[in-house]
């Protein structure tokens, strides 16, 4: 756990906006928000599938739904509000209340995801999260109004002066996403050390015997899955912002698997681990790129290095083969995590 | 703890930083992005290799402006999102003076707004959706727009007196639904009637279903806008359920597994597409063959567009005599009756390309050239 | 109604390819508790297994420029012994796989949390399809002809018969019902092979204790290898018999089937033999259905995909055990 918090999201913060000034070309720009939506993603998804035991397969799915939610705010509703002002306050609000509508949205769908899941558990769950992560991209691609295949620009953004010229630059930068980032976290963190939070855990540890307790089991399931898809939402929305242009087939299985991978790589339960995992996972496949282009190496190796799905599923089962709670995961954490009458099973 | 991450992922992406002011300048640097990887790699692979062509072709040649043009290829994966994160790093990391890609418009769309937030001209080998250009007056595309293809074939249609057609859609294909809208809009035009309509998704297998719903319609003819991975496997379906109506398509039908599955179900079907290697012209033939010598096959459609985006980008180079972005991209604009592989190109005002289509038609397992259709 | 019987064939003749799959599925599950994620990536592995084989093993059939196999090869095109061969074959060469990967990927962790187990399935799923993108290529390829496949006039056969179905308008080809007759044997194949053998009885055993079952003299490590070898080689099977219907295969054609598939297990009560090959066969109808006359009922035809995912969920909702399942109460 992280201590002191508060302070933790008030540095975090103001490291975001300390940020915006760093001299970043736009390539190393793009990975950095890359970075920091991937944080939110995998803090997100960590609440359900790391420390409240369950586990979802369809979190590019709660993305998609935020994304788009987020884009028919600044796309369909802003400019009737914002005419043609260039005023960036009123720019900053406009967008934060695509963000929250694109938070409230995946929401309301990880609400009717954790609602039936109650039902179900391990594996039965993972699928049915992919199902419906599924579900909500084939919805999407036969929606007109969002563009379906064609996918959906985004042209608003901040007016600016760039070299001399003046341009929109997008809405999402590093400011905004790293500040919502140090938010995510701190949420995840602060409800799952709080004597309420402490439930989540029980939900994981034992279920049996938390209910036994008297724990209400299904509200702790179904709130796992309502802010992770919330904090979800919020990077789609970051997402959607920063590319100007959504297209159902970027939110697709695999991205639920990149999230997973993330949270699983640093640790499920490991809020600092994943944090890490995120951020590695996400430069991995720009250092990847340039493996690849590196001569000297065997041509063999240099393919490999292409083709990045072959190492992420490789870093999969070597991982869970040798260190099942993560590399930065708590060793005791994990062994908690495991009831033992399903230890024993086969 | 989370703050101390924080900045270990700053310092690390500082560390990462300074490797990029080291790159040498005394090359002319073009950037590529392509799917070289993934779902739609073997469209990417092709306008690869026709692009490497040129761009060796005029290495040999001397270069331009004296010097060596070094083609710098990054691949997207066939994967939403990555398009702007490779764009972003050819424009800002490698400074390259122009961008060639994608063929999928979906990727085209994606990188577009980057290079025209950069002025940095980009020129879309084979994205045939009309919105790619339309993003700003740096984006340029070398091929047809889906309007002009799905006309092309409402009047083909037509004129061969198929007034009943059904159409079966790709939906998980901007291509493929852009095509069929105008090809719908063509033949309502010219006094045909849509008899069906019926779908499916890039990578289903069976279409019997769709086909028993298409068939009890007795069309005439059954357009099918899709990629030739799945063309193959409907005209098979068809005609195991008795179709016996041609199905017509667009270029992405061209591809290396469509006649080896399809075989004999397709004889008596037609596409539009980009150009065809029996073609007799001498800049075809001379393309065909320098592209057999080095890559031992015969080259396709994205492999000519491939080739003629980075020839376009090239003799605009040497008409601006530099590589200011502006003057380079006036240049391209300026392209007009240019001698290409795919027809003769001309960009208009909307920056894309206006020349003839290609119509062929397959019997007994081979392409053969039907007409050429002028715009 | 003739458009409606045709439509009938058409979903049973999918059901029943995603029968075959299933059945593969729920054997694994119904004795390890476990959704081998994989399944449907060794079934691709099998399809490609076919592609490689055929060629060596049946005469005509090697592909315009591709090298000629080394040695004449023994059966003649388009003979049925041919065809059962590279069928043979390339379930073998399946087992071999699936029996390598429960060793080296699922072995390790039969001791662990059944999530870790599963993550580990995910990761092999990708690491064939991708691996798969490496070594056949990203095209799709032409799976060859072993059986021609023509259309069927007369049924059952053309001297006996009792319904013609040219003269009905009915479109049944040979592959059609090759593929229901497979899996109808294989069905009961596998019900004998599970009710009436040692080795059945083993995994019977294994599947409702594993420790008092290694205590009455099992070898568990025996019977859960010879499970996964028997799951991949049905596998194998159904994709030898899709690609003879589909005759396009590529590298990430298992993802979707392998899904429905389980999907169809899932509907017939995941474990249950026979409930796999019926929630199959439904899950193909519904499919059908759905895109023949879905417009009727305001779902367009592209929404085919997420049908199974709807059926899946539906179910999981209303009779989380399945069709036929056996509910399992939770011990403490």
């Amino acid at each position: 756990m992280i201590p002191y918090p508060r302070l933790a999201l008030l540095a975090g913060i103001a490291f975001a906006i300390g940020l915006s000034w760093a001299p970043l070309n736009p390539y190393l720009y793009d990975i950095a928000v890359g970075i920091g939506i991937s944080i939110i993603l995998a803090v997100s998804l960590n609440l359900v599938n790391g420390h409240t035991g369950q586990f979802s397969l369809g979190h590019a799915g709660f993305m998609a739904v935020g994304g788009y939610s987020s884009a028919a705010i600044t796309n369909l509703v802003a400019p009737h509000f914002l005419g043609s002002s260039t005023s960036a306050v009123l720019h900053s609000l406009a967008f934060l209340s695509a963000l929250l509508a694109g938070g409230f949205g995946a929401a309301l769908a990880g609400l009717l995801v954790g609602v039936p899941s109650l039902r179900l558990k391990g594996d039965y769950l993972a699928i049915v999260t992919l199902g419906f992560g599924e579900i909500i991209r084939v919805v999407l691609q036969n929606t007109e109004v969002v563009g379906a295949s064609r996918g959906w620009s985004i042209a608003s953004g901040y007016a600016k002066t760039v070299n001399g010229y003046a341009t929109i630059v997008p809405y999402t930068n590093l400011a905004w996403t790293f500040a919502l980032a140090a938010i995510t976290v701190y949420v995840v963190t602060s409800l799952v050390s709080s004597t309420y939070g402490r439930g989540f855990l029980t939900v994981r540890d034992d279920e049996v015997a938390a209910e036994a307790m008297g724990i209400n089991t299904t509200r702790f399931k179904v709130t796992a899955f309502v802010v992770g898809a919330f904090f979800a939402g919020i990077a789609g929305g970051l997402y959607a912002h920063f590319k100007q242009y959504l297209n159902p087939s970027g939110f697709d299985f695999m991205l639920s698997v990149s999230a997973v991978v993330m949270v699983i790589l640093g640790g499920m339960g490991s809020t600092a681990g994943v944090i890490l995992a995120a951020a590695i996972l996400t430069m991995l496949p720009e250092w990847l790129r340039s493996v690849a282009g590196y001569a000297w190496l065997p041509p063999w190796l240099r393919e490999i290095a292409k083709n990045r799905m072959i190492l992420y599923s490789l870093l999969l089962i070597v991982l869970m083969l040798t260190r099942p709670q993560g590399l930065f995961g708590d060793v005791n954490a994990t062994r908690r995590a495991v009831p033992g009458r399903l230890r024993r099973k086969a | 703890m989370a703050r101390n991450i924080i900045t270990l992922i700053a310092a690390t992406v500082c560390a990462s930083l300074s490797t990029w002011n080291l790159m040498a300048q005394e090359e002319l640097k073009v950037g590529e992005f392509a799917s070289l990887t993934g779902g739609s790699a073997s469209f990417g692979q092709s306008s690869h290799k026709g692009t490497a062509l040129a761009i060796d072709e005029i290495n040999n040649a001397g270069g331009l402006l004296g010097k060596k043009v070094k083609l710098i290829t990054e691949d997207d994966q066939s994967q939403a999102g990555q398009p702007a994160t490779i764009v972003r790093k050819l424009i800002s990391g490698d400074k390259v003076v122009a961008v060639l890609g994608e063929v999928a418009s979906s990727k085209s769309l994606e990188a577009a707004p980057i290079c025209q937030q950069n002025k940095i001209p980009m020129i879309s080998p084979a994205s045939t959706n009309p919105k790619v250009t339309e993003v700003g007056d740096y984006v340029f595309r070398v091929c047809f727009i889906d309007p002009f293809q799905g006309t092309v074939m409402a009047k083909f249609a037509a004129g061969k007196g198929w007034k009943k057609v059904a159409v079966l859609t790709d939906v998980k294909q901007d291509y493929s639904v852009g095509l069929a809208q105008f090809f719908k809009e063509g033949v309502s035009k010219g006094g045909g009637e849509i008899v069906k309509e019926q779908s499916y998704s890039t990578g289903d297998k069976d279409f019997k279903a769709q086909l028993t719903s298409i068939k009890a319609t007795k069309p005439e003819a059954i357009f099918v806008p899709g990629y030739y991975a799945e063309v193959a496997l409907i005209a098979r379906q068809a005609r195991q359920l008795g179709i016996k109506a041609p199905l017509l398509g667009g270029d992405g039908w061209v591809g290396e597994s469509l006649l080896p599955v399809g075989g004999a179900a397709l004889d008596g079907c037609f596409f539009s597409c980009h150009f065809s290697a029996d073609d007799e012209a001498p800049v075809v033939q001379d393309f065909v063959k320098k592209f057999r010598a080095k890559y031992n096959g015969t080259p396709d459609d994205m492999a000519a567009l491939g080739y003629d985006s980075a020839m376009i980008l090239a003799d605009a180079i040497k008409r601006a005599d530099g590589t200011d972005s502006a003057k380079l991209r006036d240049a391209i604009a300026a392209t007009k009756d240019y001698p290409a592989v795919t027809g003769k190109i001309t960009l208009n005002e909307q920056r894309n390309a206006t020349k003839s289509a290609v119509i062929l038609g397959i019997e007994s397992g081979k392409f053969k050239f039907v007409e050429s259709v002028a715009p | 109604m003739i458009e409606f019987l045709q439509q009938v064939i058409n979903g049973l003749s999918l059901g029943a390819i995603y029968a075959l799959i299933a059945l593969g599925y729920t054997m694994i599950y119904g004795v390890l508790r476990f959704v081998n994620f994989a399944h449907g990536d060794v079934f691709m592995v099998g399809s490609y297994a076919g592609f490689y084989l055929a060629p060596l093993l049946i005469a005509g059939l090697a592909a315009e420029g591709a090298a000629k196999p080394p040695w004449t090869p023994p059966f003649a095109k388009n003979s049925l012994a041919g065809a059962i061969c590279v069928l043979v074959a390339a379930m073998l060469i399946c087992a071999a796989l699936g029996i390598i990967i429960e060793k080296l990927a699922y072995r390790p962790l039969r001791s662990r949390p059944r999530l870790t187990v599963l993550i580990t399935a995910i990761g092999v799923s990708i690491f064939l399809e991708y691996t798969g993108q490496f070594v056949f290529g990203v095209d799709p390829r032409y799976f060859p002809e072993i059986l021609e496949t023509h259309t069927v006039g007369n049924f059952p056969t053309e001297r006996w018969h009792f319904l013609n179905l040219d003269d009905l308008g009915l479109a049944v080809t040979n592959v059609q019902l090759i593929v229901f007759v497979v899996t109808l044997l294989l069905l009961f194949a596998l019900r004998i092979v599970v009710l009436n053998t040692r080795m059945g009885m083993a995994m019977r055993a294994l599947s409702s204790n594993p420790t008092a079952c290694s205590l009455m003299g099992v070898n568990n490590d025996v019977v859960v290898s010879f499970t996964f070898g028997l799951g991949s080689a049905l596998a194998a099977a159904g994709g030898i018999l899709y690609a003879l219907m589909y005759p396009s295969i590529d590298p990430l054609m298992g993802v979707l089937v392998g899904l429905k598939a389980f999907v169809a297990a899932v509907l017939g009560g995941i474990g249950n033999i026979p409930g796999a090959a019926l929630g199959g066969m439904l899950i193909g109808v519904v499919e059908t259905m759905v895109v023949g006359y879905g417009e009727h009922i305001g779902i367009a035809s592209s929404y085919r995909d997420g049908v199974a995912f709807a059926i899946l969920i539906l179910i999981l909702l209303v009779k989380p055990t399945g069709l036929f399942g056996k509910s399992e109460r939770e011990k403490v």
